[in-house]
């Protein structure tokens, strides 16, 4: 696997033999996907870790604080409730049936009961077959037949009772505290006594608002017995599954009816029915860490998109970087292979020359013989009409061998020229000389294709240094490029007034002007914009597309520029500045 | 009195015609086709003056040319090439030969450079002497 995507890699980073530019976007988009990737993926799995660890935390230290209520509040509650039972208990012990049945005594304990602790609401004496013998109270309960109430049932069970919340004759929440007593006669009685649930809430209710916890009572069935701030008043029913019942504070992270995820911690109160409820919305303790976390979230999207931006246009420079040196280097090999091409041409060529020369110095002996020959017979007088008809003829066609070798001795000297100045040097020139040259090479083609070619050389041309073999393969170029131009169509369709036509002059602050210009199809913008990049030609089948970029590069190192012009259909002009000296620091190309 | 030339090519053709077309014209023609051979002519009588063909197989033209000047300094010396100009031979040719001729060779451009070559040396023979 490693090693499939270090081929790819390797594949996509190694010199193409060929520009493309898909190879370059899809490597482009590989970077830039990679780098992202590598950036942001520990960045979002840091992220989630982070949460998860915080939110854990936070739901740990939600739990601590409503264990701690609960408890508080569970010991409080016992001691209270306790007390309260211990009360009635007391006053069960103290006194006797017989105390208690005496009304009027009833009346003064039960005001001494009242004076002391707040809340009793009446009292009663339950015989031992449930009648309430005697009552001290607000309501009308003398006489009510209590046999086979829970409560009292629970009450001769246990010994001492608390009974759960439930509306009073007076329609507000009452609890009843009974205790049952078996005197040593053998009496059996129950001591009734109820109150009202008021202190009851105000010691649930003390602390949990500070900390938004709801502390509440409910039964074992789930009815509120005290007031509940998320679940309604007392004796509504708490709407919520009831906990595990223990003594033990249990903390459960809940979902109510409603859907709102909570912290409960509840606890059974001993010698109770009640089971405490201390419920937290988890929401109000996550709140805070909600605001700020949506706040890291717009930082790490924030983040995100500057790792995407900048990977995009890091990576877009690098690769671009990249395929501009692929494309340089590519270029400069097919740069090399061309001259050294250029350069076996010309050896090429120089070795034929000689090779000719030989045979055509030899032929122009010969002639020149023959005619020394004729001349000297002729002198020596021997002159028949026929003879000297013939000796004419003779003489006129080893003319004819003479001149035809004088011809193609212009041309292996040209050629030889050619190839001996492939090697670059710089010296002192007549630039008129290279044009004069170049033309000549080209006349012929220039000719039979049926395009006059011109020169406008001004007088006052000086010299100048340069490299005789770079500016003869710039001229041929440009005046080949032109020639190509205006035969675009081929000869038949060359117009009358075809030309090509090369001027030279001196500007004193320019240098020297070599323009060549031509009427021939001429270059649409779109094709200028591009024309001095490698591989681009607009002849179909011929040429590397090399041309008018070596030239360019060879202009430029020659310290010179180089400008193109054009029309379609009008023709062009390309105008090569060449200094008089040139630059001593190589030119950036 | 007829002018000595000696002519080093080792195109025979070329050379023994061009011999024969400067003896109508009343010189004195004599032929080496090597270097070797040259320098041994030279060794046997002296010309008034040399054409040699630079492109030689066996003993260069250059390596004739400086054996030919160490026996002979004053000796004129036309040098045929290929090419054109005396510099790109390279070897110092311009200081040692008189003139350059190129190949095929225009005979008229021959006849009026032996005739210089000799004048030259003329003059030189005469300063040289006492």
């Amino acid at each position: 696997m490693l090693g499939a995507i270090q081929k790819y890699f390797a594949h996509l980073l190694e010199l193409p033999d060929a520009i493309s530019q898909n190879r370059y976007r899809s490597l482009r988009k590989i970077m830039v996907l990679s780098m992202v990737l590598v950036s942001v993926a520990p960045l979002l799995i840091l992220s989630l870790v982070s949460n998860a660890q915080y939110m854990r935390t936070l739901e740990r230290e939600m739990e601590s604080p409503v264990y701690a209520m609960a408890r508080k509040s569970q010991a409080a509650l016992e001691l209270y409730l306790g007390e309260r039972i211990s009360t009635v208990s007391f006053l069960a012990h103290a006194y006797s049936f017989a105390d208690l049945s005496d009304e009027p005594r009833l009346n003064r304990i039960f005001l001494s009961l009242k004076s002391e602790f707040q809340g009793f609401v009446d009292m009663g004496l339950v015989d031992t077959d449930g009648r309430q013998v005697a009552y001290v109270g607000p309501y009308k309960l003398k006489g009510v037949d209590y046999a086979g109430e829970p409560w009292l049932r629970e009450t001769e069970m246990q010994g001492r009772y608390l009974s759960t919340v439930f509306l009073g004759y007076r329609g507000y929440p009452h609890m009843v505290v009974a205790v049952h007593r078996l005197e040593e006669n053998g009496m059996s009685w129950t001591l009734r006594v109820a109150t009202d649930t008021l202190r009851l809430q105000q010691i649930v209710s003390v602390v949990g608002p500070e900390h938004d916890t709801d502390v509440f009572l409910v039964d074992k069935d789930g009815v509120l017995q005290t007031d509940s701030s998320l679940y309604g008043k007392a004796l509504e029913s708490m709407g919520m599954d009831m906990p595990p019942q223990s003594h033990e504070t249990v903390v459960r992270r809940v979902t109510d009816a409603q859907g709102r995820q909570l912290m409960v911690a509840s606890c059974t109160l001993t010698g109770t029915e009640f089971v405490l409820m201390a419920v937290k919305p988890v929401a109000d303790a996550i709140r805070p860490w909600k605001l700020v976390r949506s706040e890291l979230l717009l930082v790490l999207c924030g983040g995100i998109a500057l790792i995407v931006l900048v990977s995009r246009i890091l990576m877009g420079q690098l690769v671009n970087r990249l395929q501009a040196s692929d494309e340089r280097r590519v270029a400069a090999f097919a740069q090399m292979e061309h001259s050294q091409k250029l350069s076996s041409i010309g050896r090429l060529a120089a070795g034929v020359a000689h090779e000719v020369n030989n045979p055509l110095a030899v032929i122009n002996e010969k002639a020149g013989l023959a005619m020394d020959l004729l001349a000297l017979d002729s002198g020596s007088g021997n002159g028949s009409d026929n003879g000297s008809q013939y000796r004419k003829r003779l003489h006129d066609l080893l003319e004819g061998i003479a001149s035809t070798v004088e011809r193609a001795r212009g041309i292996t000297h040209r050629l030889l020229g050619f190839a001996r100045r492939m090697e670059a040097n710089r010296q002192t020139l007549h630039i008129e000389e290279i044009i004069t040259e170049t033309l000549g090479f080209l006349e012929r083609e220039a000719v039979n294709r049926g395009v006059s070619l011109e020169m406008e050389l001004a007088e006052d041309l000086p010299e100048i240094v340069s490299d005789r073999g770079q500016l003869q393969q710039v001229f041929l170029n440009l005046v080949g490029n032109a020639l190509d131009a205006v035969a675009a169509g081929g000869s038949s369709t060359v117009s009358a007034g075809a030309f090509v036509r090369v001027g030279c002059r001196y500007e004193e602050d320019t240098g020297i002007i070599v323009s060549v210009t031509d009427n021939g199809k001429g270059m649409s913008p779109e094709v200028l914009k591009h024309i001095f990049e490698p591989f681009y030609s607009t002849k179909a089948d011929k040429g590397t597309g090399l041309g008018m970029f070596i030239t360019y590069g060879i202009v430029r190192r020659l310290g010179g520029e180089i400008h193109v012009e054009s029309e379609e259909s009008r023709g062009s002009v390309v105008r090569v500045i060449l200094p008089q000296v040139p630059p001593e620091v190589p030119v950036e190309v | 009195m007829a002018l000595r030339v000696l002519l080093i090519d080792d195109e025979n053709e070329f050379v023994d015609t061009l011999a024969e077309r400067l003896e109508l014209r009343g010189y004195k023609p004599s032929i080496a086709y090597s270097g070797q051979a040259a320098l041994q002519a030279l060794r046997a009588e002296k010309p008034d003056v040399v054409v040699l063909d630079m492109l030689m197989p066996g003993m260069s033209g250059e390596e004739t040319l400086r054996r030919l000047k160490n026996m002979y300094p004053n000796l004129p010396v036309i040098v045929l090439s290929g090419h054109g100009m005396v510099q790109d031979d390279g070897v110092g040719t311009a200081d040692q030969a008189f003139a350059c001729l190129t190949k095929p060779l225009a005979l008229s451009a021959l006849l009026e450079t032996l005739a210089a070559a000799v004048r030259a040396a003329a003059v030189d023979a005469e300063g040289d002497t006492p």
